[in-house]
C-alpha cells in the first residue's frame, strides 16, 4: 500500500467513492484481497476478525455441544430403558438432566443461530463484515470460555444440578453447598455478556451496513428473526444475569435476595428468570424459522408466500412473548408461569406461529419443490412444527394443564418443539449452505438416508413420550417401577432415541466426507434467489468485489421474476469499490440510502484476551482468589484500551493532528 | 437507473464521523441494555420492599443533606462533559481539555463522597435484606461511575494528545453519552432509594 500516495487531507474525511467493476483477477481485486485477507499461521487465527470465520467457529462449537447434550441424553436414556435400572445414581441423574438442559438451551440452540446469523448476515445485507468485527470475535471467545467454564466441575463430579431454570430455595445456599450452582451462576453471566455484544453487533449492523437499495422490505427472513431475537436479548439478558449474579452473592457474600429467613423473596427468582425465559424461547427459534423461510423458496423455485406476514408474524410473536409474562405475572400467580411455561406461551404463539405456517405450506403447495436433502429437512420441520403447537395448545388448555404438568408430556412437547424448530432447521440449513461454507455439495444419498433415520428417531423417541406423560409419569425421575405401566413407552423412547442419534452420525460422516470428496459447487448451486449465492464458494475475503446496489428482494431471480420493474435491475458487477483499506458502505436505516464510507478495523488479537482476562476473572470469583481477579479485570481493562485506541487509519482521529503516530 | 446512479455518487463522509458511526449505535444500544440492567434491579428493589414485613427502611429514613449535594455534583460533571465537546466543535482545544478536567474532579468527588455515605451507614451488605439490596444497587451504579471515569481520563488523554479536532471527535460524542447515561441512572437510583421512602 506505501505506493499509493496519501490523498489530501480533506478526501481522507469526504469522498465520492469510486464506482467500477472488479471482476476476479483484475488488479484492483488482487489488492482488495490483499487488505482483507488476514495473516497465515496461528497469528491470523487468533486475530481474525473475518464475520465467516468466526460463523463457522461458532456453528462447530455448537455442534459440538450439541454432540455433548447428546450424549448426556443418551445416558439418560439408558438408565430410563427399563424399570430399575441402577445405571445412574439419583444425583447423577439430576446433574445429567440439568446438564443437558443447560448444554442445549444456553450452549447450542442460541449459539448455532449467531453462527448461522453472522456468517450469513454481511452476505445476505451485501457488505463487507458485521458493524463491529472485533466485537464478533470477541462474543465468540467469551462464549467459548463460558462453555468451557460451565463444564468444568463436570469431571468431579460437581456438575450443576437444579434443572436448568436453577429454582431457589434448592439452588440456594443452605440446599447446595457444592461449588455445582456457583459454576452456573457464574458462567451464565459470562455467556450473558458474549450474547448481549453479539446482540449489539447484529442490531448496529442491520440499520447500517445494507447495500444501497436494499430497503427494510427487502431483507431476508432469517435477518428480522435474528433482528426480533437480539432486541429481545438486549432487553432481558441483564434480568438472567442479574438474577445469577445475585444468587451468587447470596452463595457465596451472604446477602438476603432470596433468603426467606431473612425477608428475601424466591418468587423474585423466578420472576427475574422468566422476563428472560420467555422470550429466550423465542430467541430459539425465531432465527430458525427465519432459515426456513429463506431456504425453502429455493426448492419450491418461487418467492416466499406472503413474505410481509411472515415478517410482522416474527416481531408479533416476540411483543406477544412479553405480554405474555405480564399476563402471568397479574393473572395466574407466579408458579403457574414456571409449569406452563412451554404450554401457556405456545397457545397465544400459535396466531403468528400459524401465520408462518401457512405460509410455509402455500410456498410448497403453489410451487414446484425439488426434493433435495435441504427440502426434506424444511418439510419434516413443517410437520414437527405442527405436532409441537399442537401439543402445545393442548397443554395451554387449563384443565388439561394440571393434569400434564410436570409430565413427560411436556418433555415430549418441548422435544417437538426445540428439535423440530431449531434442530432440523439448522441440519437442513447445513446442508443449504455447506456448498458456500466449503465450495463442495454434500452427498445427496447419504443426506436422504440421514434425514428419514433422524426423522423416524426422533417420532419413534419422542411421540411415545406424549403417552407415557398421559399415563402419568413425572418428568426428572431417575427410576421407575414396573408396577407402573410404563416399561412399553420407555423401551420405545429409548430405541427412538439411538435411531436419531444415528441419523445425527450418518449426517457428520456426510460432513466429513463431503468436505474432502463432494462435487465442487458453482456460485449458486442450487439457483438460488439471494444475495450470498452472488459470490463464489466459498466466498472471498472481502465478500464482494464491489458493493451491490439492490432493487428487489431476490435480486437473483429478477430476470424471470420481473420485480425489479420500476426501480430498475439490481446491479451486481459494478458498484462502489471502496479500496482504501478495509471500507464499506453505511446507510440509512430505513431506504438504505448511502450515508458514509465506514472504515473497519483490522485483524487483532485484542478481542482474545479481552475475552480471557475476563472469563480468569470469573475463575477467580469462582475460586475466591480475590487479587488474581483483580489483577485479570485490571488487565482486561488495559487490553481494551489498546482495543479502543483511536486510529488515524480508521479516521476516528483528526488527520491533521500534529502529534506522532502514538500507537500501542 | 439513472437515479439510482446519480443518488450512489455523492461525496461522503469516510470513517468515524459523529452520529454515523458505528459507535455511536453501538452505545446506544449498550445503554439501552444497561438501562434494562439497572430497571431489574430497582424492579427488585420494589418488589421485595412491597412484600416487607418490617419497617422499610428497617434504619428509618436515610438523611437527604450529603446525597443531594452529591447528586448536584454528578449532574455538574455531566454538563461539563457536554461543554467539553462543545468546545472541541468550536476549535477551542484547551477549553475542552479543562472543561473535562472539571468533569472528571466531579467525578471523582462523587466517589469521595459515595464512599463517606457508605462507611456511615450502620448495616452492612450482610446485615439484612435492605442492606444487601442498598449495597447492591449503590455498588453497581459505583462501578458505572468507576468505568465511566476511566473513559473520560482516556477521553482527556486523548484531546491534550490533539487527537481531535472540529470535524473528528466521535470517541468524544460516544464517551460522553455513556457519562450523561450514568449520570441519568443515578437519578432513578437517588429517588428510589433516597426519596421513595419519604413517599
Ligand atoms: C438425542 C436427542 C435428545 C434426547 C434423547 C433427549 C432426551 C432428554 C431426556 C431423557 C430428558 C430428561 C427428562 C426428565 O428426566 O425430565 C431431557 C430433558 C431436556 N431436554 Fe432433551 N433430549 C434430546 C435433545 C434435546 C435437544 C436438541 C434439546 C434442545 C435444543 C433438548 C432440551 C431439553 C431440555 C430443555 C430438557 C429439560 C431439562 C430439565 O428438566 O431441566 N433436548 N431430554
Amino acid at each position: 500500500m506505501s505506493a499509493i500516495t496519501r490523498p489530501p487531507s480533506d478526501s481522507r474525511l469526504r469522498r465520492s467513492p469510486d464506482i467500477g467493476q472488479a471482476p476476479v483477477g483484475s488488479d484492483a481485486e488482487i489488492r482488495l484481497a490483499e487488505i482483507w485477507e488476514s495473516l497465515p499461521g496461528w497469528k491470523g487465527w487468533l486475530s481474525t476478525v473475518d464475520h465467516k470465520v468466526i460463523g463457522l467457529r461458532y456453528i462447530v462449537t455448537a455442534f459440538v455441544f450439541l454432540l455433548i447434550g447428546g450424549m448426556e441424553a443418551l445416558i439418560m436414556r439408558l438408565q430410563l430403558a427399563g424399570p430399575n435400572l441402577t445405571l445412574l445414581t439419583p444425583e447423577q441423574y439430576n446433574q445429567l438432566f440439568t446438564m443437558h438442559g443447560v448444554t442445549m438451551i444456553f450452549l447450542y440452540a442460541l449459539p448455532i443461530l449467531s453462527g448461522f446469523s453472522n456468517y450469513l448476515w454481511p452476505l445476505m445485507l451485501g457488505s463487507r463484515d458485521m458493524t463491529f468485527p472485533r466485537l464478533n470475535a470477541l462474543s465468540y471467545w467469551i462464549f467459548l470460555f463460558a462453555g468451557i467454564f460451565m463444564y468444568a466441575s463436570f469431571p468431579l463430579g460437581q456438575a450443576p444440578n437444579a434443572g436448568w431454570f436453577n429454582y431457589v430455595p434448592y439452588s440456594g445456599p443452605i440446599y447446595n453447598t457444592g461449588p455445582n450452582i456457583d459454576v452456573f451462576a457464574l458462567g451464565m453471566v459470562l455467556l450473558g455478556v458474549s450474547t448481549t455484544v453479539g446482540s449489539v453487533n447484529f442490531v448496529v449492523t442491520l440499520f447500517k451496513m445494507r447495500a444501497p437499495g436494499m430497503t427494510i422490505n427487502r431483507v431476508p427472513i432469517l435477518v428480522w428473526g435474528t433482528l426480533t431475537a437480539s432486541v429481545a436479548n438486549l432487553l432481558v439478558i441483564p434480568s438472567v444475569s442479574l438474577a445469577f449474579f445475585l444468587l451468587w452473592l447470596d452463595r457465596q457474600v451472604g446477602t438476603h435476595f432470596f433468603d426467606v429467613a431473612n425477608g428475601g423473596k424466591p418468587l423474585l427468582w423466578q420472576h427475574l428468570f422468566w422476563i428472560f425465559g420467555h422470550p429466550w424461547v423465542y430467541a430459539i427459534v425465531l432465527p430458525a424459522m427465519g432459515i426456513v423461510s429463506d431456504a425453502l423458496p429455493t426448492f419450491c423455485r418461487r418467492p416466499l408466500v406472503g413474505y410481509a406476514w411472515v415478517a410482522l408474524a416474527t416481531m408479533a410473536t416476540m411483543l406477544v412473548g412479553f405480554e405474555v409474562w405480564i399476563h402471568h405475572m397479574f393473572a395466574t400467580g407466579l408458579p403457574a408461569v414456571a409449569l406452563s411455561i412451554f404450554g401457556a406461551a405456545s397457545f397465544v404463539i400459535s396466531i403468528p406461529s400459524a401465520v408462518a405456517v401457512f405460509a410455509w405450506i402455500a410456498t410448497i403447495w403453489l410451487g414446484t419443490p425439488v426434493f433435495k436433502t435441504p427440502f426434506l429437512f424444511f418439510a419434516g420441520f413443517v410437520i414437527l412444527f405442527v405436532i409441537g403447537g399442537l401439543s402445545g395448545v393442548m397443554t395451554a388448555a387449563v384443565p388439561l394443564d394440571w393434569q400434564l404438568n410436570e409430565t413427560y408430556f411436556i418433555v415430549a412437547h418441548l422435544h417437538y418443539v426445540l428439535l423440530g424448530i431449531n434442530v432440523f432447521p439448522v441440519v437442513g440449513g447445513i446442508y443449504y449452505w455447506f456448498p458456500k461454507f466449503t465450495g463442495r455439495m454434500m452427498d445427496e444419498k447419504i443426506g436422504k438416508w440421514s434425514f428419514w433415520v433422524m426423522f423416524i428417531g426422533f417420532n419413534a423417541g419422542f411421540f411415545p413420550m406424549h403417552l407415557a406423560g398421559l399415563l402419568g409419569m413425572p418428568r426428572r425421575i431417575y427410576t421407575y417401577s414396573s408396577r407402573m405401566g410404563w416399561d412399553t413407552v420407555n423401551l420405545i423412547t429409548s430405541i427412538g432415541s439411538f435411531v436419531f442419534a444415528i441419523g445425527v452420525l450418518i449426517f457428520l460422516v456426510n460432513v466429513a466426507v463431503s468436505l474432502r470428496r463432494g462435487t465442487r459447487a458453482g456460485s449458486n448451486p442450487w439457483d438460488a434467489a439471494t444475495l450470498e449465492w452472488s459470490v463464489p464458494s466459498p466466498p472471498p475475503a472481502y465478500n464482494f468485489a464491489v458493493i451491490p446496489h439492490i432493487a428487489s428482494r431476490h435480486p437473483l431471480w429478477e430476470d424471470r421474476l420481473n420485480e425489479g420493474e420500476g426501480t430498475g435491475q439490481s446491479s451486481l458487477e459494478k458498484g462502489y469499490l471502496l479500496m482504501e483499506g478495509r471500507e464499506t458502505i453505511g446507510t440509512s436505516p430505513i431506504d438504505a440510502t448511502p450515508e458514509i464510507i465506514l472504515k473497519m478495523p483490522g485483524d487483532s488479537a485484542t478481542p482474545f484476551f479481552v475475552g480471557l482476562f475476563l472469563s480468569l476473572a470469573f475463575a477467580g470469583m469462582l475460586l475466591h482468589w480475590w487479587s488474581f481477579t483483580g489483577l485479570m479485570i485490571l488487565s482486561c481493562i488495559i487490553a481494551l484500551m489498546v482495543w479502543m485506541w483511536p486510529e488515524k487509519a480508521l479516521a476516528q482521529r483528526s488527520p491533521t493532528d500534529s502529534s506522532r503516530e502514538a500507537h500501542v | 437507473m439513472s437515479e439510482a446512479r446519480q443518488l450512489l455518487d455523492q461525496p461522503l463522509p469516510v470513517g468515524s464521523e459523529g452520529k454515523l458511526a458505528g459507535g455511536w449505535w453501538g452505545i446506544v444500544a449498550l445503554i439501552v441494555t444497561e438501562g434494562s440492567l439497572f430497571g431489574y434491579l430497582l424492579f427488585s428493589y420494589f418488589y421485595l420492599s412491597s412484600q416487607a414485613e418490617r419497617h422499610w427502611p428497617p434504619e428509618g429514613l436515610p438523611s437527604l443533606l450529603l446525597p443531594s449535594i452529591n447528586t448536584a455534583i454528578l449532574i455538574a460533571s455531566s454538563v461539563f462533559v457536554w461543554a467539553s465537546e462543545y468546545c472541541l466543535a468550536r476549535k477551542r482545544k484547551r477549553g475542552s481539555v479543562v472543561m473535562m478536567l472539571v468533569a472528571i474532579v466531579l467525578g471523582a468527588l462523587f466517589v469521595g463522597i459515595q464512599l463517606k455515605e457508605w462507611s456511615s451507614k450502620t448495616y452492612g451488605m450482610t446485615s439484612d435484606l435492605y442492606g444487601s439490596l442498598y449495597f447492591t444497587i449503590t455498588g453497581f451504579h459505583m462501578l458505572h461511575v468507576v468505568i465511566g471515569l476511566v473513559i473520560l481520563l482516556l477521553l482527556l488523554a486523548w484531546i491534550s494528545f490533539r487527537y481531535f479536532d472540529e470535524k473528528r471527535h466521535a470517541a468524544i460524542t460516544i464517551g460522553g453519552i455513556y457519562w450523561h447515561f450514568v449520570d441519568v441512572v443515578w437519578l432513578f437510583v437517588f429517588t428510589t432509594l433516597y426519596l421513595f421512602p419519604y413517599m
